[in-house]
């Protein structure tokens, strides 16, 4: 039975003619083309990763390096001086170099603080605004300017800060460095605003109008829709949103490295000058010797700054996935 | 709660989420405004047509202008058959449920989120010190040829850079075409390859150009890339070579702003360089923004 089946669909099969098989193949040759450049993307991450790490293992496989600029050397307190108490200091290219990156990370961690703190509130009740509240004229209007705003580059924005800003925020607030973590910071909030609103607001309309309406119908007024249903419904999307302006400022480097100061201090004070890991790397790079410990410890902070993103990217498309899915039933 | 109150709150919170959207409007207003307002009046014609002088002090952003013009020209025709095609296999060729088209994806987006100094990073590892030095080694080029910064490589570096932009707005534009045009050409006996170049790209060119225009926009106002893979301090000359070093509206942005002997001085030229490079951004994105409500606006009548 099975066999005079498969005999008789073998029949169906019309013989094809030398051009129309030639045309198969070509048709072939063409998808497998095609699938092959779609590998692309994929090839340049894996290739970005590979090549910065291969150059950051010197630190680990190098003797040399290893001594220079171990583990402990880079994350735990070392004694500079002798007699004075143990301290956390990148000063890389001194005569004995002293490599740990917790200065750069504290000075990262406070640029990010404030540009988050400005952002964020910003980001968020813009998008909150156009999506809710704006008439519609006002809305067309929006966006556009976010996109402008989204388009600046980023060498513009922190020549902006350093220009104009730092003497502003150093007059208002009376801090006694011009160049410092308070004016980096304001400046990364222009770059990551633009991207905090867009994907806000992605997830504020796509809350169905069933879920307004019916909360209209209930008696609420429109501001208790806003805040109590249409929020709540796109916080993972919101949330996602925060996160991809996180890793946006982790990663900006022009702003920080024009507006920061550039000095590694360890403080907690947002007045006092400050490096970061990205401006450490765009600084450093141009002066130092290829292959030197220090060249590797760039690479190093290069991969730090990558798995930190990667990770952030993740999250933030997972949840925004999940809106999506939550809120039309489809993940696209 | 009363009525009163309620409405209280509503007002506040609209005009509280108002006032943030108006942060936002204000502080592009601002910056446009100041960069114009300082820029303007030095933007002349001999400043676009001459090279620095007087250690940068003085003249013009001829070479800047040019070689961000070359290096992103050559971005162009490296990312574009590339973004393209890969998202032709996304939304053309790839099976449904596809494991390539989704780790693809997934691959866009991570791209998408790499920090532009990782790039740079990337650029030097891969493309100077690996695939550089090999071409030395194989052409047998005695000193450094291709293992050096420049513009092939910085463009490169840029290419890999602006992929999800084109990957994502062509996809976008792929989408917009209707599935009717496809059947109807298949029907007619038309190949899948067939149809793809006389009825999907053509359908989709608006929207694909759309996305050149906005990774042109990306890439010319990327710095960090392009540090230390091929952009140059000073040079009078324009890049004469692929790999020649090259001058770069930002970068000079950055020299001028930061690297400048007499703040006062160069002042007036880093306002005008400045507002050069945002006209440039701006213009494209305005292009952008044109080709895409024309071709909404054509999509919608045609329906």
């Amino acid at each position: 039975m099975q066999q005079g089946l498969a005999e008789s669909s073998m029949a169906a099969v019309p013989r094809l003619s030398p051009a129309a098989r030639r045309r198969q193949l070509r048709e072939k040759v063409i998808a497998g083309f095609i699938t092959l450049m779609a590998f692309t993307g994929i090839a340049a991450l894996i290739l970005i990763i590979v090549f910065v790490a291969k150059e950051a293992l010197a630190l680990f496989l190098e003797e040399e390096a290893r001594h220079e600029a171990s583990l402990s050397k880079m994350f735990l307190p070392q004694v500079v001086r002798q007699g004075k108490p143990a301290a956390f200091v990148w000063q890389p290219v001194s005569s004995v170099p002293k490599v740990s990156m917790i200065p750069l990370f504290i000075g990262t961690l406070k640029t990010t603080i404030v540009s988050m703190v400005v952002a964020v509130p910003v980001g968020v009740f813009g998008a909150l605004y156009a999506a809710e509240f704006a008439p519609r004229r006002l809305r067309e209007l929006l966006k556009p300017v976010i996109e402008l705003l989204a388009g600046i580059p980023s060498v513009v924005l922190g020549f902006f800060a350093l220009m104009v800003m730092a003497t502003v925020l150093q007059d208002t607030f009376g801090l006694h460095t011009r160049l410092n973590a308070l004016v980096a910071g304001v400046g990364l909030a222009l770059a990551i605003v633009p991207v905090i609103f867009t994907v806000a607001e992605d997830s504020l309309t796509a809350v169905p109008r069933s879920y307004r309406e019916a909360s209209l119908a209930l008696g609420a007024t429109p501001w208790e829709t806003a805040w109590k249903v249409v929020l709540p419904a796109a916080a993972p999307g919101i949330l996602a949103a925060c996160v991809l302006g996180f890793g946006r400022a982790i990663g900006e480097t022009m702003i920080v490295l024009m507006a920061s100061g550039n000095a590694a201090i360890v403080s907690a004070s947002l007045g006092d000058s400050v490096r970061s890991l990205s401006a450490t790397i765009a600084a450093e790079m141009g002066e130092v010797v290829v292959g030197s410990p220090h060249y590797s410890l760039l690479f190093f902070i290069g991969v730090q700054l990558f798995l930190f993103t990667f990770v952030l990217n993740m999250l933030a498309s997972t949840w925004t996935k999940k809106v999506m899915k939550r809120l039309t039933g489809s993940a696209s | 709660m009363t009525y009163t109150s309620r409405r209280a709150i509503g007002l506040a919170l609209t005009s509280l989420t108002g006032l943030a959207a108006f942060l936002m409007v204000a502080m592009l207003v601002i910056i446009l405004l100041d960069v114009v307002a300082n820029g303007a009046s030095h933007v002349t014609w001999t400043f676009l047509t001459q090279p620095p002088s007087d250690g940068m002090m003085g003249g013009g952003i001829f070479p800047a202008i040019v070689g961000t013009a070359a290096l992103t020209l050559l971005m162009t025709l490296a990312v574009m058959p590339v973004g393209v095609l890969t998202a032709v296999y996304l939304h053309e060729y790839a099976p449904p449920g596809s494991l390539l088209a989704r780790w693809v994806r997934v691959a866009v987006v991570n791209l998408a989120g790499v920090p532009s100094i990782v790039f740079g990073l990337f650029g030097l590892g891969f493309f100077i010190l690996f695939v550089g030095r090999g071409m030395d080694r194989v052409l047998g080029y005695e000193e450094m040829h291709w293992a050096q910064p420049g513009i092939l490589w910085a463009s490169l570096t840029l290419a890999v850079l602006t992929l999800p932009v084109v990957i994502v707005s062509t996809e976008e534009a792929l989408r917009a075409v209707p599935l009717d045009h496809r059947t109807a050409s298949l029907a007619l006996g038309a190949t899948q390859s067939q149809t793809l170049v006389r009825v999907v790209l053509p359908g989709a060119l608006p929207g694909i150009l759309t996305g050149a225009v906005l990774a042109i926009s990306r890439g010319a106002g990327e710095v960090a890339p392009i540090l230390f893979t091929g952009a140059a301090y000073f040079l009078p000359d324009l890049p004469s070579h692929l790999n020649s070093q090259f001058m770069h509206l930002g970068y000079h942005t950055y020299v001028l702003a930061t690297q400048s002997p007499d703040v006062e001085a160069t002042r007036p030229l880093l306002y005008a360089t400045v507002l050069v490079l945002l006209m440039l951004t701006f213009a494209l994105n305005l292009v952008a923004v044109i080709i895409r409500t024309r071709t909404r606006r054509k999509a919608a009548g045609a329906h």
